[in-house]
């Protein structure tokens, strides 16, 4: 295989890492006003994945390096020509990280979970427009600059994908508290969540849809109906308080979009409405030794970090129970919610 | 103000800012982990308090670190696509390297601390504190050597038909001189930060005389990494001097406002320049100290902004070679100065609580209180000299600022990411701070009931 095809399934590999566990983080956001009824409630919710949001949030940095490193002129048309996208993006992710560390230790709660909801929103909202853009494509010129304007972004097809992202995250989130809460909590999650996966279904369908008969290629109509099936098994697995088995059939659905977006995009990267201008895997790539290199460090590196990440999932485990009101003295503290408000 | 104006403030201002909490973090990690591994030898609740009071300013720190940073992973992109395009090829391996070996494994070994006190074995648990503290020092390690390549630029070439600089060689690239003198600099800077944030917020309390016993042992710890770290600093700083004088006489120049050639040049103290004219009115000097910080002998050979000037319009052609004189002048002289005002603090504190003493005049807490700005002043001018002395280059000698800049961005897009990036920014800092006092004021959790000699420090914490 080409090393520039390795990077190109590389990168779509981190995207897929990033969505995948971002993506609940952010239906969490989302979810963290809807659920809750009362403060224990809500720091139960954000106790779900206060260990390891920052840790997810580290597969787009990390996609965003390697697109640098493998794929140049890929990250300078990408985030120069979706500037101020990515600017909000940026701002929702700065806001929703300093909400989730700082609410728990501010005296106003209130504020942070607001914030909190729309920082999770917005970016699970506008990486679907973007990459609803990136494959449908966008005018370049002939030096890969992007040439349109904030508008050119807004298109109904982009905005429509935007919709599929938010309610296929924030499905996600609820499968996700499901799994991971108990009691009232979980039967809420559980619940919401099979509405939610009814509109995923007609929402992302009928983007994927549309995608397919636009820019579809035939073999990436097995992915997109392995994400409608991937949605569908989520639904069924949740009406049978299958909890761990739905989450994971949601991931496989968002893995399969995710691949289904990327085969559609190969062997381009960023093809341009005029495909002369289109960046390719080909004129987009550093040079075979600087992607040798990055080979050698993704190699070592990667499983490492699948390892250790893994094992945090493992320590993380547990559901989350309300704390029980007669605490046995030998307990002084329910080791339940104590994340969320005895840690460090 | 154009475009490239506009990028040049909004990297400034976004990169200065994260540097504020870099430091902090960078030191507060191995500090907080230093104290953690403390209690786990003597199991004395002393430290296990000290560990987590310090843990959790060291966590409201890191989170601003945290979001600030992914700011600068995409601003390249954003502002300066042009540069992206050019450099990709090298400079994106160490940012690559940088999320993959340091981001995360600092970031999930964090949440692990974090939330793990419970849930972790002792030693594990203590395990994760100190992966945390290299993941954020290896971070340091691969984002300077990104850095010192455009200070200094190896291990590459220039492919004449596409007109891009391409990775030859990844080791040079790691091994720069260059890096291997910033990082320890950068590094020895980051412990006298933390050492006299400790210093200070232990003088707070020591002021309110509480938990006397507890601040007087952070305050001397502290002390004591801040007097060490300055000789680091000091001796590192040198070195980079001298690696300057040889790869960018320019900035060296600039920042002696050396105008002419020298032999056993002055270390100049205090000037008023003549930009225009190209000399200075007032210049106090050491003598030869300049001549022996730059090539290690008195009477060495420095050289001026004048003559460089003129040799640097012979070899890339007309145009300003000339950084900002002024700017580069005190930017390093502040820097050094400050750096020297807290190494000074540390020092008269460590002999004021000499012996279990713990000195009765509140000046000295208040001035240990005020001392906490100095290392973050010093290490922001740091940077401010670094940067705006290699201008007009944004890769030395290859490529200029003005043409890194994203050629598609206009300045009305700048201009609201500007502004946006500063608001949001400001606001920040105002929560961060008074979440941080807030803290401090709360003080460390009291005594834990049952002390807890008995067994091993296992504990329900
Ligand atoms: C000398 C050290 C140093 C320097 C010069 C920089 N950083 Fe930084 N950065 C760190 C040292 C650091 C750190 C100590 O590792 C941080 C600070 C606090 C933290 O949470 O990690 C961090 C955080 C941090 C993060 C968030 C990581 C996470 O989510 O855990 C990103 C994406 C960056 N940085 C990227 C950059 C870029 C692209 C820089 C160059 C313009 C930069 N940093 C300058
Ligand atoms: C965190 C510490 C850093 C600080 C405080 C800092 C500071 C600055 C400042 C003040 C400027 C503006 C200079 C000017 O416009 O005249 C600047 C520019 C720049 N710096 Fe840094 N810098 C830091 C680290 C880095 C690193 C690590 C890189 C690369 C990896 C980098 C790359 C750049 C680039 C691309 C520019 C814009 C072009 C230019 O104006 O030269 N900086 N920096
Ligand atoms: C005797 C004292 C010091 C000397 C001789 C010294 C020397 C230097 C030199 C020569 C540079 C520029 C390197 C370059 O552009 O290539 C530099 C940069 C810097 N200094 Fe210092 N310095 C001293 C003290 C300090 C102190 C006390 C701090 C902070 C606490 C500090 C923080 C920095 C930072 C952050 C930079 C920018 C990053 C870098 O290029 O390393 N310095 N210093």
């Amino acid at each position: 295989m080409e090393l520039t095809t390795v990077w190109f399934l590389l990168i779509a590999v981190l995207w897929i890492g990033y969505f995948v566990l971002e993506g609940f983080d952010f239906g969490v956001g989302i979810l963290l006003p809807v659920l809750s009824r009362d403060e224990t409630d809500r720091k139960t919710v954000l106790a779900t994945i206060g260990p390891v949001w920052d840790g997810n949030e580290v597969w787009l940095l990390v996609a965003g390096g390697a697109t640098f490193a493998a794929f140049p002129e890929w990250y300078a048309t990408l985030f120069s020509g979706f500037y101020l996208p990515l600017f909000l993006i940026l701002v929702a992710l700065i806001l929703r990280g300093v909400a989730i560390e700082y609410r728990n230790k501010s005296d106003s709660t209130r504020g942070w979970d607001r914030t909190m909801f729309f920082g999770s929103l917005l970016p699970a909202f506008l990486w679907g427009v973007a990459f609803a853009n990136i494959v449908r494509g966008v005018p370049l010129d002939a030096r890969h600059e992007y040439t349109g304007t904030l508008f050119t972004l807004l298109n109904p097809y982009a905005l429509l994908g935007g919709l599929a992202t938010l309610v296929l995250f924030t499905l996600h989130g609820a499968l996700f508290l499901a799994l991971r809460t108990d009691g009232e909590l979980r039967a809420r999650a559980a619940s919401l969540a099979v509405k939610l996966a009814v509109a995923a279904l007609v929402v992302g369908g009928a983007f994927l849809a549309l995608t397919q008969l636009t820019t579809g290629k035939p073999a990436t109509w097995a992915s997109a109906g392995l994400a409608a099936a991937g949605i569908a098994g989520a639904l069924f697995a949740t009406l049978r308080g299958r909890d761990g088995w739905a989450f994971t059939a949601n991931a496989l659905a968002i893995i399969a979009v995710t691949v289904t977006l990327f085969g559609n995009l190969w062997p381009n990267v960023m093809p341009a409405l005029d495909p002369a201008n289109s960046l390719t895997v080909a004129n987009a790539s550093s040079t075979p030794y600087t992607l040798t290199v990055m080979t050698w460090v993704a190699v070592i590196f990667t499983p490492i970090v699948l390892i250790y990440q893994g094992w945090t999932y493992w320590v993380f485990r547990r559901r989350l129970t309300r704390p029980v009101p007669e605490a046995t003295p030998s307990q002084p503290t329910p080791p339940s919610t104590a994340p969320a408000t005895g840690a460090v | 103000m154009d475009v490239l104006d506009l990028s040049r403030w909004q990297f400034g201002i976004t990169t200065v800012y994260h540097f504020l909490f870099v430091p902090l973090t960078i030191g507060l990690s191995v500090l907080v982990a230093g104290l953690q591994t403390a209690w786990h030898r003597t199991g004395d609740p002393k430290y296990l308090r000290l560990t987590k009071f310090w843990g959790r300013l060291f966590l409201i720190n890191f989170a601003m670190g945290v979001v600030t940073g992914i700011v600068q992973e995409f601003q390249f992109g954003m502002n300066w696509s042009d540069y992206s395009r050019f450099v990709g090829d090298v400079f994106g391996a160490p940012l690559a390297m940088e999320g993959l070996m340091a981001f995360f494994l600092e970031s999930t070994f964090l949440g692990l601390w974090i939330f793990g006190w419970e849930k972790l074995p002792p030693k594990v648990h203590l395990a994760t504190i100190w992966l945390a503290a290299i993941g954020t020092n290896m971070s340091a390690y691969f984002i300077l050597a990104a850095n010192s390549w455009m200070q200094h630029p190896v291990g590459y070439r220039l492919n004449p038909d596409t007109g891009r600089a391409e990775l030859t060689d990844i080791w040079a690239v790691l091994t720069n001189s260059t890096t291997l003198a910033t990082f320890p600099h950068v590094l020895f800077g980051a412990f006298i930060t933390a050492g006299a944030f400790v210093a200070g917020v232990s003088a707070w309390q020591l002021l309110r005389k509480r938990h006397v016993e507890l601040f007087r042992t952070s305050a001397r710890m502290a002390m004591a990494v801040t007097v060490v770290a300055s000789v680091g600093v000091a001796a590192s700083g040198h070195w980079q001097a001298q690696i300057m004088t040889e790869q960018q006489p320019m900035k060296m120049a600039a920042a002696e406002a050396l105008w002419e050639d020298e032999t056993s040049a002055g270390f100049s103290v205090f000037a008023v320049g003549d930009v225009e004219n190209g000399r200075n009115h007032i210049n106090l000097q050491i003598p030869y100290g300049l001549s022996l910080l730059a090539t290690n002998t008195l009477d060495g050979k420095v050289e001026g902004i004048n003559d460089i000037q003129a040799r640097y319009e012979k070899l890339y052609g007309p145009g300003d070679y000339t950084p900002v004189v002024g700017l580069a002048y005190w930017s390093f002289r502040l820097m050094i100065g400050f750096g020297v005002l807290a190494a000074l603090l540390a020092l008269g504190g460590l002999w004021l609580t000499r012996r279990g003493r713990v000195p009765a005049n509140p000046w000295f807490h208040r001035i240990a209180i005020a001392g906490i700005a100095l290392p973050f002043l010093a290490n922001s001018l740091g940077w401010i000299f670094t940067e705006m002395g290699r201008q007009p280059w944004t890769v030395y000698g290859i490529m200029r600022t003005a043409a890194a800049v994203s050629p598609g961005v206009d300045v009305a897009e700048v201009a609201i990411t500007l502004v946006g990036f500063t608001l949001l920014y400001a606001v920040l800092a105002a929560i961060e701070v008074r979440l941080l006092l807030k803290f401090i004021k709360i003080g460390p959790e009291q005594e834990p009931e049952a002390p807890a000699q008995t067994a091993a420090p296992a504990l329900s914490y």
